[in-house]
This record gives C-alpha cells, structure tokens and sequence, in this order.
C-alpha cells in the first residue's frame, strides 16, 4: 500500500514540472472552429449593395423569437437591396438567441451569416439588442459564400443568393 | 519586569500575531498556486502581479459579506466559536524559537544550554514545560470546532463537529507518544533546550535521527489534527456541505480557515523544532564567531539572528509543500479507517517507540550511539509495519441468485 502511495506522489511532482493545460482566456483566445456559431452578421453583395431583402423568413424560422425585420420598399432610383424590399429595421435580441442557426438556413440570399465572434457581454439590457447597424458588415469586407452545408452537399445555393456566385 | 521589557513583550506579541496571519494569508495563496500546478493548472494569478493580492481581495471579499446567523442557533455558543478556534492557534506560537536574535548582543548565548546571558527575541516566552503547554494547547482548539457544530443547529455542521472531535481525540494519543519520546531523548520540555540539544555544539544530530519513528507518527498524527488531506474528512465537502462550518459566513467563516492554516503553520514549525534542528544549520556558530570577530559583537548578534530564522523559516516552507503535495496527490481516507489507523497502528507503534527509547538510553552509553542505535531500530520497525497489508479483503454482500436456464454448477 505504501508503494502505491509513493507512486500518486511522484505523479503529481512530475506533473508540477510540466507546462500547465490552462488557457489564459483574456490574453490568449484560442481559434474557434469553422462551422462555430457566433454574432450574426449581415452580409453584402461583392458591389456593397444589402443582401438582405427584407422577406423576415429569419424571423420566421426563429424558435426563440429573437429577431424584429420591418421590411420596407426600395427607393428603384437608389436600391438598397437586388430585392423589392429591404430592411428598414433589423434587430436581433441577443439575450433570447439561441445560436440555433435556423436564421442562416432559412435566408434565400445568404445575408445572415453566424460568425466567429463569441463575446456577447453588456452592461443593461437594452444593449442586448443588436441593430441593424451593427449587424450589417462594412461595406469594403464581405459578400458571403454558399454556407458550408451546400458547398459539402455540392448543391447551389437558391437563386437569389446566386446573383454574384 | 520593568516598563521597557513589558513594551518589547507586547512589541514581539503583536508582531508574532500579525506576521502569523500574514503567513496565512500567503500560505493559501501558496498552496492554490501550488496545488493548482501539481495538477496541471495554474492557479489564481490575475490579481496583482502573480497573484500576489489575492489573499488581500479575498480578505476585502470575507470582510463585505453579509453576516448572517442562523434563527434557530445558539447565539452567544456560535459567535464565541470562531475565537474559541483561532485562539489556540494563535498562542500555540509562544513557545516556538524561530531563531536566536539575542539582544544582550552575545550570540555565543545561543549555544549554551543553559542559555545564560540569553536574551532572545525570536520566541516569547522560554517556559520549562513548553512541550507540554503545546501539547494541552493543541487540545483546547478542538472546542471551538465541536461548539462550532453543535451551535449552528444543523445536522451536517453537527455531524462535522462531532467527527471533528472524534478524529482529533483519537490522534492526540498518537501525537502525544510521539512528543513523549521526544521529550525522552532530549530529557527535556523546554522547547530551546530541545533546539539546542540537535546543535552543532551538543553533537549536531537532528532529532529525525532518533526518533525516526516518532517522526512518522507525529507527521501522520498532526496531520490528522489540523485535519489537512487526507484526514480532512471532518469538512468532506461532498458528504457534509463543508462540515462544522456550514452556517458560517463572512469573516466568522474566515476565522476557522485562519485557525485551520495557522495551525498547519504551527505544526510544521513544531515539526522542525523536534526533529529538524529548530533554526540550526550546520556552521551557524562558526559564521557568529567569524562575523564578531570582523564586525563586532551586535553585528555577530543580529547575523546570527536573521540567519537563524532565515533557515527556520525555510525548514517550515519544506514541510507545508510537503503538506499541499500530499493534499494534491492523496485520496481522503474512510471514517473507519481512520480510526483503525489511529488506535490500531500509530497509537501501538507510539507505545513501542517509547519502549525503544527508553531500554536503548538505559542500555546504550553514549547519546550519539544510542541514537543511531535506536535510528536503526526505527528503520526495522517502519519497514515490518509497512510490510503489513492492513487492506482487509470486500466483504462480498452481493446475493446471486440461481439462474434456473443455466445448468448448475456452471
């Protein structure tokens, strides 16, 4: 019995000189996967013009019920949007999503997008409320890709999302 | 005692006190560091640089907690408690010499037995019967728990009180053989005459030399009786929601955490003194004699002093790692075994060992033969003890019941 006593000792003395497991969160972020399903982001088209078109199917697919579109109708001399509509008003309650990613499959032009970005604290509730003003990426960065899911299927997105695929 | 000697006793309580609490307070962060990297993590460091003002936010934490006391406890029992549990610990460290600072600036007074001429700041009072003013005061610590347990009025506080009291009984009897051959090898209860006896002057035997054994009770028994892992089955987390101190809050609760360190501290440092030469280290007397000699006699003194408690004070460090290394390696021990160990194996091989010492100084000369006589005896006993497999077979109470579709016999 002594032996095995020795032995536990000499196993954690050895672990003492070891390099420890621990991620020191703040300073080291450790990369998240690829398929990760973090912030939201609306994406745009290669030309800057909004993806989304304001048809709330997102809304719709939402089982938490975290997301507001007030679709309005395009302006045809200045379009926001290939789309009738746009959104004029895009909010997602950050404190009722559940990063289901139900929104993303439900989008016909891919311009909901869940990203990598997981730090999602505030101070009150009211900044739990992501508008569409921040949702919506720059206009310089980002005209989405096929989601994953497609591209591992082989299949084409639907044809609105196709306008610049 | 004139008014000056008076100051100077206050002076060395208070400072005793506050670095005792100190030491507490940076014992914990030493031992989470510690324990965090013996098991692959790495501990509390974000507070100040490494850490270093984590017990001071934990202090600020306990002291702005709400401080609650349960409707149906027994007031004046459970506010007296945490005192009555930290006391003891705190003056446990009376009789324990850190070092020889002798202010009549005369360190060669470190190295008499008598100690005349001796006039030593680094412990507070030389009593005779130091050893055994030790032993009665790790007794009385045990109230505060038990009345800790019982006041609260619940049953897991109480269960933990009452193991508490039970653990700590048994083991006193081990710890108190263990003290009693030491005091027989040394002849003596004065905590200084014992340190002086382990000297380079006296022989420079340590006192793990002959009293190996003792020293392998004792470590086990003070263990036990500061319940550190893996007797720490009196505050068992997972069975008793933390045992005696579960309606403790706030700094109450902080007070039996204080009085649980400080006493590890207290045996550690009483470790040393018994069995690692106190504050001696081989050459201490040569380097007084050498630094008098250059820069004077308070030079010598004041060297001699810090030196001293330099090496007393890293002996005790040895031993708390020892103490964290083990709580991160070592399974908490059953109830009944902790027993069994108590009264069927330390308390039996304490006996012997007195017996040991006793017909060995009797039958042996010289002090120096008869500790290796009896350092001998204590390896033979140690390694027939630890031969036995004390691990009795499982009791199989598992009913099989015939299965009708197999043949019998199968």
């Amino acid at each position: 019995m002594l032996g095995e006593l020795f032995k536990g000792l000499g196993t954690t003395l050895r672990y003492m000189f070891k390099q420890p497991v621990t991620v020191q969160y703040p300073e080291v972020k450790r990369p998240v996967r690829e398929r990760f399903r973090g912030r939201h982001e609306l994406k745009r088209f290669e030309d800057g013009t909004e993806r989304c078109i304001g048809c709330s199917l997102c809304a719709a697919a939402c089982p938490a019920d975290a997301i507001l579109v007030v679709a309005a109708e395009n302006d045809p001399a200045n379009p926001r949007s290939y789309g009738e509509r746009y959104a004029a008003t895009y909010e997602i309650n950050m404190l009722r999503c559940i990063f289901c990613g139900y929104c993303e499959d439900a989008c016909p032009t891919n311009a909901i997008v869940l990203e990598h970005q997981y730090e999602l604290s505030f101070y009150d509730r009211r900044s739990s409320i992501y508008t569409r003003e921040m949702l919506l990426v720059p206009p310089d960065k980002g005209h989405g890709e096929p989601p994953p899911i497609l591209l591992q299927l082989q299949r084409r997105p639907s044809p609105p999302a196709q306008i610049d695929l | 005692m004139n008014w000056i000697d008076l100051l100077i006793l206050v002076v060395q309580c208070l400072v005793i006190a506050i670095g005792v609490t100190t030491g507490f307070a940076y014992l914990t962060l030493f031992e989470r560091r510690l324990l965090a990297r013996l098991q692959n993590r790495v501990g509390p460091n974000r507070a100040g640089p490494n850490g270093f003002l984590q017990p001071a936010a934990d202090g600020v934490k306990l002291f702005f907690k709400e401080d609650i006391i349960p409707a149906m406890a027994d007031k004046p029992v459970y506010l007296l408690a945490p005192a009555m549990a930290v006391i003891p610990a705190i003056i446990i460290w009376a009789v324990i010499p850190f070092g020889c600072l002798n202010i009549n600036w005369d360190y060669r007074a470190c190295f008499t037995q008598d100690g005349a001429g001796l006039r030593n700041i680094l412990q507070i009072a030389d009593i005779n019967v130091a050893v055994l003013y030790i032993l009665a005061i790790t007794s009385i610590g045990v109230y505060g728990i038990t009345l800790a347990g019982w006041s609260s009025n619940n049953k897991y506080a109480m269960m933990g009180g009452i193991r508490a009291s039970a653990q700590l009984i048994s083991y006193e009897l081990a710890l108190g053989c263990a003290v009693l051959s030491v005091v027989m090898t040394y002849g003596t209860l004065s905590t200084r005459e014992i340190v002086y006896a382990q000297g380079w002057s006296a022989g420079g035997i340590w006192g793990i030399v002959p009293q190996l054994l003792g020293f392998v009770l004792f470590i086990i028994a003070s263990t036990a009786e500061v319940v550190r892992a893996p007797f720490d089955l009196v505050e068992a987390e997972q069975e008793l929601a933390g045992g005696y101190n579960t309606e403790y809050g706030s700094m109450k609760f902080a007070l039996f955490f204080m009085a649980e360190y400080i006493k590890l501290i207290a045996v550690s440092a009483i470790a040393v003194t018994f069995f690692f030469g106190g504050w001696h280290f081989p050459g201490l007397e040569i380097l007084g004699r050498e630094v008098t000699a250059l820069f004077g006699p308070v030079a010598g003194a004041v060297v001699v002093g810090l030196l001293s408690l330099g090496s007393f004070l890293l002996k005790v460090v040895a031993f708390l790692f020892v103490s964290v290394w083990v709580r991160a390696s070592w399974p908490r021990l059953r109830y009944d075994r902790l027993m069994d160990l108590g009264w069927k194996w330390l308390l039996p091989l304490g006996l012997i060992n007195i017996a040991y010492t006793a017909v060995v100084f009797v039958l042996v000369p010289t002090q120096r033969l008869a500790a290796f006589v009896l350092f001998g005896l204590s390896l033979i006993t140690l390694a027939i003890a630890g031969s036995f497999s004390s691990t009795p077979k499982p009791v199989d109470n598992v009913t099989y019941v015939q299965d009708t579709k197999r043949p019998a016999g199968d």
